[in-house]
């Protein structure tokens, strides 16, 4: 990987703090120029091409596979099969830790799912590795495939999502709805969908005896860096993975998968180094998805509105192999104060790839279902949907009883209803037109999304020439880690960004954790600030105690780092910079590690969430059923914001999300083959530009003292929560139709005219 | 990729000839060929690259008031020239509507007229489907069918072409310029796409080495230019296929229908002229009621081949449309949203 060349910051910006200031992406002109290196874009000398040769069956073994025919096929160095191919140190099908999924590296020749990988065939180019797989011709003792959400027994699974119960309940609900004044019953069905991130998954892997070099873009280094170490069983300081920028992800490159997996596995099979970069339909398959859901939602009110009951059952499916349930119905665990709440959730097995995260599992297919289930019985109750949203404001996490460590949910309610004129909005559907003649609809809908941090660690170091350095394993996916963990690196060393030099996105520098759950700039930057103040902390040690230094003695007093300068906290006119101090102690750096993890105790006290309120409008023509999104605001509360530019685009990001949600993504799968027909952008249809309407988002200010040492909740998924659910009612409120089968379809608003 | 010929021929005989062998394909800009030869749909043994030839891209007017359109015009280019989106709007809407703004940069006239189904079972050599491969059954009939055929079709295929260029195009009787093996001939475009029958492998009236030269639009063509428009239900604002759509113009005299133009997109193997719809209008007065009836003239024919007895009601509601912004008056300039029913939507800034 050739030096980063990264923006410097501009020279308008703010002196003196970093944190809070709209710095544009440091790595933009790089990716504008071509010159930011993704993983597929490294050739090294010698490399061969490797390309998959997938399964087109759902179910069953594949019989034969004609490798001499692509064998004999010219640039065609050797085809890697199930009885052809190097040892594994462990059977990939154990489970050694829950963030291991069974992937498929053609340990045997049974065929689970459509798209699984059935060969790899390894060649000088990649048009003739191409035209193998083709050859390999494959012929498969086929058995009917289990497709869909009633494919076979159902059962409910022991855990949903990462480790949750799968059922919850407090308070009795039966009693609850029994009781209710006004009730709804109403079942709602979200689609498959898959990430689609526009980089395709990548790796380049080359051996150099027991060493491995890899490059891949990946949301958790050391997770794949441990897997990697126990699939070839190496040790880990024998591995360098470097994955400096990712073009998405979504979850679908947080844990090791199967596809690259093969690519080190064929390296090692022809000792030569090999790329193997997946198609874009092979994205739909062995690289995780969303799974269908369907949600039962029962919920009562009584004769003011509030709930009496609110009764969340969700069906999912999982692969015929693993464990995956999108925890789709715990997204009624917080946001409204029903003395009565269960959630529950089973499933079926189908002939699928392992459904995965995908940007808010569970929190995005819950959402959609439960804001329009409030929206109906709000309708029910003949209230407006955003006072009864306020009526049934929680003031306490509903399920645990908790506090919440902060929330700004009203505040949102507030800010964005006034920026969106929600006041104007008849109760009544389908009262609103525009001078075309179009309908027009209002609706709202709640977001949330849990603050969570995981484990990180760094490094800094300040330099003889009074510059800084930072050094972490984090991720930039495209959200901007380059520039927001900088932002936090210089403050933390009391530098401008750049007096840091800010290293990140290989496997040698300490682990930042996972890139997922919307913590990586609370994780990732909560252990930058602690190795920050430690190092500050070393380096005030030299001058504090050397009576040299103006700053001798002020140990108890204490110093604060800013502008390369130790200042006495009590005396500003006393100060030493951090040249000065390393030249008079003979150090050429002092150095510090720091960590970043989760409060067990503050958890154990709160509940943390980010929250917001998204408003949407939407034109419907009224014969002909085509709806456009016309507008949207959304008021998003999520603490300390590190960069608002960044969190603005993150934003943004997720509510465009929200009406591909709502009005556009499915993975269409043909019901008796269980292959999706989709696969493929141009028909996997997810918003263009022309369908995107000015889009408008408000930070709340929120400052919370409990998630962490810096207040940061995260921003990356929230997004998607509230807006798919805000567009859904608009729908029925422009239209009177409650379509409750996502996404929302031309023919289901041809009812009337 | 299953290694092929690569053949520029210098002239137009070169090209036929070169493309008259068996496993030969003429190759334009390739938007929809390569990706089938991707996919390993269309395995050409032979692809002969037409993109060179001399005197197909020039856009002429006639001595006696056809327009001709050489095959190698992008569809951009197309659309965008001045004269041509005045005299024939709809047409030129038709094409802004088209796939997107950099697949319209390449695309050929010729290309899009010959561009294969969308039919995702044709896309998946793993299906079966009788177009792909004669006999071997259509796995669409009984499958994820919500976007097939509703006229036109049979047993054998259910398949629509996808092209919106073809719509206005056909309504307008444009008629095709071909050059074959026994020399130049020329059909309405009407009779160059064929529905399937018991041949889907057959998509066209084109013989081994036919090489379209060029689309004219004869002179009455250009009587409807004050009131032709073309609309595109889908499920996106761009860079989607029709659901369905329809092509309509009309030549108004004193109050009354002088002469109407319809066709319909997405609905069958081939750009669907409603003649029918055009004679019942023929000399009443452009209302509501007479063109709700000529929508039920339209799709008279019509049945579900699968999940999609939607399409039927939804092609009727778009002729009415169609007809409704035609009798309206084709709009001074293009909408920013191409054939969208969000056109005259205030604040659309993209095409
Ligand atoms: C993602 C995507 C979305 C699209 N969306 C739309 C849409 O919304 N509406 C729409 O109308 N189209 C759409 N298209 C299709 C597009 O219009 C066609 O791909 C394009 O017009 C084909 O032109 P081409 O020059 O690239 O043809 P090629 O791909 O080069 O050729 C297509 C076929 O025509 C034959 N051919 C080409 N030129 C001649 C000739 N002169 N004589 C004889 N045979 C010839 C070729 O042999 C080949 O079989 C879309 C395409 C893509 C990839
Ligand atoms: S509808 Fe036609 S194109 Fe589609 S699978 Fe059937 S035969 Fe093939």
């Amino acid at each position: 990987m050739p030096e980063l060349n990264l923006t410097s910051a501009p020279a308008h910006l703010r002196h003196g703090s970093n944190i809070g200031q709209p710095l544009t992406r440091r790595d933009g002109v790089l990716k504008v120029k071509g010159q930011a290196t993704y993983a597929a874009d490294n050739h090294p000398p010698g490399m061969l091409f490797a390309v998959m040769a997938v399964s087109s069956i759902s179910r069953g073994r594949v019989a034969s596979l004609d490798v001499a025919a692509a064998k004999r096929h010219p640039g065609v160095v050797d085809v890697m099969t199930s009885s052809h191919k190097p040892p594994l140190a462990i059977d990939p099908e154990i489970k050694t830790n829950p963030f291991v999924f069974r992937m498929e590296v053609l340990q045997s020749d049974e065929v689970r799912y459509a798209g699984q990988p059935i060969a790899v065939v390894i060649a000088e180019t990649l048009e003739s590795a191409t035209e193998g797989a083709l050859l390999l011709a494959p012929r498969y003792e086929t058995l009917p495939a289990l497709v869909g959400l009633d494919a076979g027994e159902s059962f409910v699974p022991p855990v949903v999502g990462v480790g949750n119960p799968s059922e919850v309940h407090r308070g009795d609900v039966e009693a609850g709805l029994a009781s209710a004044e006004k009730q709804i019953d109403a079942t709602y069905e979200t689609p498959p969908q898959y990430h689609n991130a526009m980089e395709p998954h990548a790796i380049v892997a080359s051996w150099d005896g027991d060493r491995l070099q890899i490059d891949m873009p990946t949301q958790g280094l050391m997770l794949s860096l441990a897997r990697i170490a126990e699939l070839f069983g190496i040790a880990h300081d024998k591995i360098h993975i470097r994955s400096p920028f990712l073009g998405g992800g979504f979850g679908s490159k947080g844990l090791m998968s199967g596809p690259p997996t093969l690519g080190i596995m064929a390296a090692k099979l022809v000792g030569r180094p090999v790329k193997l970069v997946l198609r874009r339909e092979q994205m739909y398959g062995p690289v995780g998805h969303r799974a269908p859901t369907r949600q039962r939602l029962r919920i009562g009110a009584d004769g003011e509105g509030r709930l009496t009951a609110l009764d969340h059952h969700a069906r999912t499916v999982s692969s015929t192999f693993d464990d995956f349930y999108e925890p789709a119905a715990d997204a009624s665990h917080t946001l409204y104060a029903a003395p009565a709440i269960r959630t529950s959730h089973d499933a079926v097995r189908v002939n699928t790839g392992t459904p995965l995260f995908m940007r808010a599992p569970g929190e995005a297919t819950g959402s959609i279902a439960l804001e329009s289930a409030i929206d109906e019985i709000a309708w029910a109750c003949g209230m407006d949907p955003l006072a009864f949203r306020l009526k049934n404001y929680a003031e306490v996490e509903p399920i645990s009883g908790k506090p919440f460590s902060s929330k700004a949910l009203r505040a949102c309610y507030e800010q964005g209803a006034a920026r969106f004129g929600w006041a104007k909005r008849s109760l009544r559907p389908r009262q609103m037109r525009d001078d075309a003649g179009l309908l027009v609809g209002w609706g709202t809908g709640t977001a949330t999304f849990p603050a969570l941090m995981f484990q990180a660690q760094a490094r800094a170091a300040i330099r003889r020439d009074g510059s800084g350095v930072m050094e972490i394993g984090a991720h930039d996916m495209g959200q901007g880690a380059w520039t927001a963990l900088a932002q936090i690196a210089a403050d933390a060393v009391g530098l401008d960004i750049d007096r840091v030099e800010f290293k990140a996105g290989t496997s040698d520098l300490p682990d930042a954790g996972i890139a997922g759950g919307s913590a990586h700039t609370a994780t990732a930057g909560a252990a930058i600030h602690s190795a920050g103040a430690a190092v500050i902390a070393k380096l005030a040690d030299l001058a504090t105690n050397d009576e040299r230094s103006p700053l001798f003695g002020a140990g108890n007093a204490g110093v604060i780092a800013r502008d390369g300068r130790l200042v006495r906290r009590d005396d500003e006119s006393r100060s030493e910079s951090y040249a000065e101090i390393l030249a008079r102690a003979g150090l050429a750096e002092v150095e510090a590690s720091g960590t970043g993890a989760p409060n067990p105790a503050a958890m154990e006290e709160y509940a943390m969430h980010a929250h917001g309120a998204v408003f949407a409008e939407v034109k419907v023509d009224p014969e002909l059923g085509q709806v456009r999104v016309t507008r949207m605001v959304g008021a998003f509360a999520a603490g300390r914001i590190v960069n608002p530019h960044l969190v603005k685009s993150q934003l943004f990001g997720g509510m465009i999300w929200g009406m591909s949600f709502a009005l556009h993504e499915e993975a269409i799968t043909d019901r008796r083959s269980g292959r999706i027909m989709n696969a493929n952008l141009g028909e996997y249809h997810i918003p263009v530009n022309a369908d995107v309407p000015p889009l408008d988002v408000i930070t709340v200010e929120e400052h919370d003292p409990h998630v962490n040492a810096l207040g940061i909740k995260g921003v990356g998924e929230i997004g998607i929560t509230g807006s798919a659910g805000a567009i859904a009612n608009a729908v029925w409120h422009a239209t009177g139709v409650r379509v409750r089968r996502f996404p929302i379809r031309i023919e289901d608003l041809l009812t009337q005219s | 990729m299953k290694s092929f010929d690569y053949v520029r021929p210098a002239t137009v005989a070169e090209a036929v000839a070169a493309a008259a062998q068996p496993g030969a394909v003429y190759l334009a800009a390739g938007t929809n060929l390569l990706d089938l030869m991707k996919g390993g749909v269309s395995r050409p043994d032979r692809l002969v690259d037409v993109t060179h030839l001399d005197g197909l891209d020039a856009i002429e007017t006639l001595a006696d008031g056809s327009l001709r359109i050489g095959a190698l015009v992008s569809n951009a280019d197309l659309a965008h020239d001045a004269n041509f989106a005045k005299s024939y709007p709809a047409v030129a809407e038709a094409l802004l509507s088209g796939a997107s703004a950099q697949l319209r940069n390449a695309a050929t006239v010729g290309g899009n007229l010959l561009q294969r189904t969308r039919c995702a079972y044709f896309y998946d050599t793993a299906s079966r489907c009788n177009k792909r491969e004669a006999g071997t059954g259509c796995d669409a009939r009984d499958g994820e069918n919500r976007s097939h055929a509703v006229l036109g079709w049979s047993e054998n295929c259910i398949a629509t072409h996808p092209s919106d260029f073809c719509v206005p195009l056909v309504a307008l009787d444009a008629v095709v310029e071909i050059e074959g093996r026994s020399g130049r001939r020329e059909i309405a475009l009407d009779e160059l796409h064929r529905l399937p029958g018991n041949t889907p492998e057959r998509d066209s009236a084109l013989d081994p080495g036919d090489l379209i030269v060029a689309v004219r639009l004869p002179p009455a063509a250009r009587v409807f230019s004050t009131h032709a428009r073309y609309l595109k239900v889908r499920e996106r604002t761009s860079y989607a296929f029709a659901v369905v759509s329809a092509a309509a113009a009309l030549r108004i005299e004193n109050g009354k229908v002088a002469e109407a133009r319809v066709a319909l997109g997405g609905v069958a193997a081939k750009p669907w002229r409603a003649r029918p719809a055009e004679d019942v209008l023929r000399g009443v007065a452009p209302t509501a009621d007479a063109f709700q009836e000529a929508a039920w003239r339209a799709l008279a024919d019509a049945k579900p081949s699968g999940d999609n007895a939607f399409k039927i009601e939804l092609a009727r509601r778009i002729v009415v449309r169609a007809l409704l912004l035609a009798a309206a008056g084709t709009p001074a300039r293009l909408p920013a949203l191409p054939a969208s029913p969000f056109a005259s939507t205030s604040g659309a800034i993209h095409a």
